[in-house]
């Protein structure tokens, strides 16, 4: 009998199993096995030693990430909050609106920002307008964090506002009836009690912004690289899959450490008292 | 019986072919209705019903009963990585001249049956068996056109003749540059009086340091942003297609253009058939097609790229019909055409191509360096990429350092309480 129901749930999953091997396993092999080899299929290391000469991408992607997830959590969390202590039908269209503009194309977006940003664009025409001196936003670092803060925005807000939704709200009480202020209910009870909602956003957020490559193109001007773009141009431009496949595999192995490191940070939040 | 039977059926079978050999042609093409035909072409590249133009693939579909399934692509490197990985096949492709010399080289494309395009007697004799395709046999031009530079005349004072224009520090923050290794590199080896072609690697380092010395005036590297930027007047100056120009000025006409006195690209874009084509005697129908004078003319009135056919250029009713720019006279300039590079020509392209784009400026120009004809192409790029290197690093370790420090505060604290 038990024998029967294990054989009927690795059935139940093995879709699944099929599912991850094929383009989960499959590709990430591949990653590797492009990274270690020549093109013309010989092993070599020559690919990993290259990849000194895109340290300064690196660092500069690593830091607009850690920028861009940081103005995120700033502005998702009160966001979140306000949002869950409104009524169930508020709650609902807010989160509607927090997700309206997903369902447009992401290229499309960060397209129109162009339009919007750029030195006769909507907001420099308006300045003038009004007599102030136009602003130049387009095509500087600036503009690509807006970028990123702007289009990775409700990856943030999701996660926070289901682990807020479902906080109890007795434990606030209770915050309050021990004589917490309101700040100490905030930092005692609120921000520990949604800290896995914070993780998952801040790896949601910063994973796409380490790896985006579109945002930095229009936003950016291409006049400096993200690492999202080098690699983008191996595999389109260049032809080069091994130096693109090992640039991969760092910026993969790079953010599994980051992850790695944040699920053990947020493992401990559980028990320990901001 | 039963050779009685074998006899008659190699009877059938050999009257099979005499069936077919007698049939005629038209039969031929009513028996490719219903099929399929794959086209990959460049984007925006075709009439396609817009403002009461032709809509080609529609028409083709309509006289011939092949449903044409269309694709685009944005550039040749793009064209040819897709290709190459394979997965999707295709029949009729539409790449450059550099691009179809390699194609040919990897064996990647198949030889046309000219017989099945008549219309080929539109192609003037100065279009055919260029560089990219000596025998002649692999391709049917499409488009011809040349690059050039596009300035705003509301940006610009004085008209520019040279392609220095585009490191003149007057205009800094105001220029739009090429975002594709082959093109931004043919600019500068203009400028210093070099073979596009060239196959020796310090001529290409040395052209890369020029590019570099470029980022003094900070330039947008663009694709097709090009036309939002330069119909809104975001940019004075940018190097682009002729023909995209036309249809640029049609919606600023402050735009101007010139060809530089350096010498531009002149480039080919034709049809091509794939290797391994399953509908080819479709892809020659759809290839003559092209070439039928409507439907070349609509063609190049709708892409203003200049056009290869005679019936068209030649049409007094043709909208772009004598224009300078499109047709200019030959040899009023310098042109050069791109060949297939080698592989390890390529690679240093695109290594060179990594290093411009991640490169930052010193403050002085050292532009005299490059047009005193002694170009030893040499700049101080380790020092300013090791000082934006050490400025993102340690932002980077500061927020490191203040994360581990925050854990280990808390870490001693809650040891503290416990002892407490």
């Amino acid at each position: 009998m038990r024998n029967q129901s294990a054989l009927r749930s690795k059935l139940v999953s093995s879709p699944y199993i099929l599912w991850a091997i094929l383009f989960i396993i499959a590709p990430m092999i591949f990653v590797v096995y492009y990274s270690f080899t020549t093109a013309s299929g010989d092993f070599t290391l020559d690919n990993i030693k290259f990849l000194s000469k895109y340290l300064p991408t690196f660092l500069r992607s690593i830091w607009f990430g850690i920028v861009a997830t940081l103005i995120c959590l700033l502005i998702a969390f009160p966001t979140s909050y306000i949002i869950s202590q409104k009524s169930d039908k508020m709650q609902r269209t807010l989160i509607l609106l927090v997700m309206l503009p997903m369902w447009m194309s992401f290229l499309i977006r960060t397209y129109s920002w162009m339009a919007i940003l750029q030195d006769t664009g909507l907001i420099n025409s308006f300045l003038i307008k009004i007599g102030i001196d136009p602003v130049h936003m387009i095509n500087t670092g600036g503009a690509v964090i807006l970028g990123m803060v702007y289009n990775f925005l409700p990856y943030m807000i999701m996660p926070i506002y289901s682990v807020m939704a479902k906080l109890d709200f007795s434990m606030i009480e209770a915050c309050q009836d021990l004589g917490g202020n309101k700040i100490n209910v905030i930092r005692r009870c609120i921000i520990p009690l949604s800290m896995p909602g914070i993780v998952s956003g801040i790896t949601m957020v910063f994973v796409p912004s380490v790896s985006t490559f579109y945002i930095s193109q229009k936003l950016g001007g291409g006049s400096f690289d993200l690492i999202g773009d080098v690699i983008e141009r191996q595999f389109q431009q260049s032809y080069n899959y091994n130096l693109g496949a090992s640039l991969s595999l760092v910026l993969m192995i790079l953010i599994l450490v980051c992850m790695a490191v944040m699920n053990r940070f947020s493992g401990d939040e559980g028990e320990m008292v901001i | 019986m039963k050779k009685l039977f074998s006899v008659f059926l190699s009877a059938i079978i050999s009257f099979v072919p005499f069936i077919f050999a007698f049939a005629k042609e038209s039969d031929d093409i009513d028996s490719l209705k219903g099929t399929k035909l794959y086209v990959y072409n460049w984007g925006e590249y075709i009439s396609d019903g817009e403002d009461d133009s032709l809509d080609v693939n529609k028409a083709f579909t309509e006289k011939y009963g092949i449903e044409v399934i269309y694709n685009t692509f944005d550039n040749n490197e793009s064209m040819y990585s897709k290709l190459k990985s394979g997965g999707i096949s295709y029949d009729v492709v539409i790449p450059s001249d550099y691009m179809i010399e390699r194609m040919i080289k990897e064996n990647m494309l198949e030889k046309i049956n000219f017989n099945n395009i008549p219309n080929f007697k539109y192609i003037p004799e100065k279009y055919r068996k260029l560089a990219y395709d000596p025998t002649g046999e692999y391709s049917v031009p499409y488009t011809v056109s040349f690059v050039g530079l596009i300035y705003n005349t509301k940006l610009v004072d004085e008209a520019p003749d040279s392609w220095l224009a585009l490191w003149d520090e007057e205009y800094t923050n105001n220029i739009l540059m090429f975002n594709n290794p082959r093109d931004a590199f043919a600019i500068a080896q203009s400028i210093l009086g070099m073979d596009y072609n060239n196959e020796s690697a310090p001529a290409w380092i040395t052209a890369a340091a020029l590019l570099k010395e470029q980022k003094i005036v900070n330039p947008v590297y663009v694709n097709d942003e090009v036309f939002l930027k330069m119909e809104a007047g975001e940019a004075a100056l940018a190097p682009y297609f002729v023909g995209d120009f036309l249809s640029m000025q049609e919606n600023n006409p402050d735009l101007d253009f010139v060809y530089p006195k350096e010498g531009v690209n002149y480039f080919v874009d034709a049809a091509c058939i794939l290797k391994g084509a399953k509908n080819k005697r479709a892809a020659e129908l759809y290839i003559n097609f092209l070439n039928e004078p409507e439907v070349a003319k609509a063609n190049a009135e709708y892409i203003c790229y200049g056009s290869p056919n005679e019936a068209v250029y030649n049409d007094p009713d043709y909208e772009y019909y004598q224009d300078e720019l499109l047709y200019p006279e030959e040899g009023a300039f310098k042109t050069q055409i791109y060949t297939n590079l080698s592989p390890e020509i390529l690679a240093l392209q695109s290594t060179l191509w990594d290093d411009v784009k991640n490169y930052i400026p010193s403050g002085d120009s050292n532009l005299s360096l490059f047009l005193g004809g002694d170009s030893s192409g040499t700049t101080d790029e380790g020092e300013k990429m090791t000082s934006e290197t050490r400025k993102y690093g340690l932002y980077i370790g500061i927020f490191v350092l203040l994360c581990l420090a925050y854990i280990i505060f808390r870490f001693a604290r809650k040891q503290y309480r416990e002892k407490v």
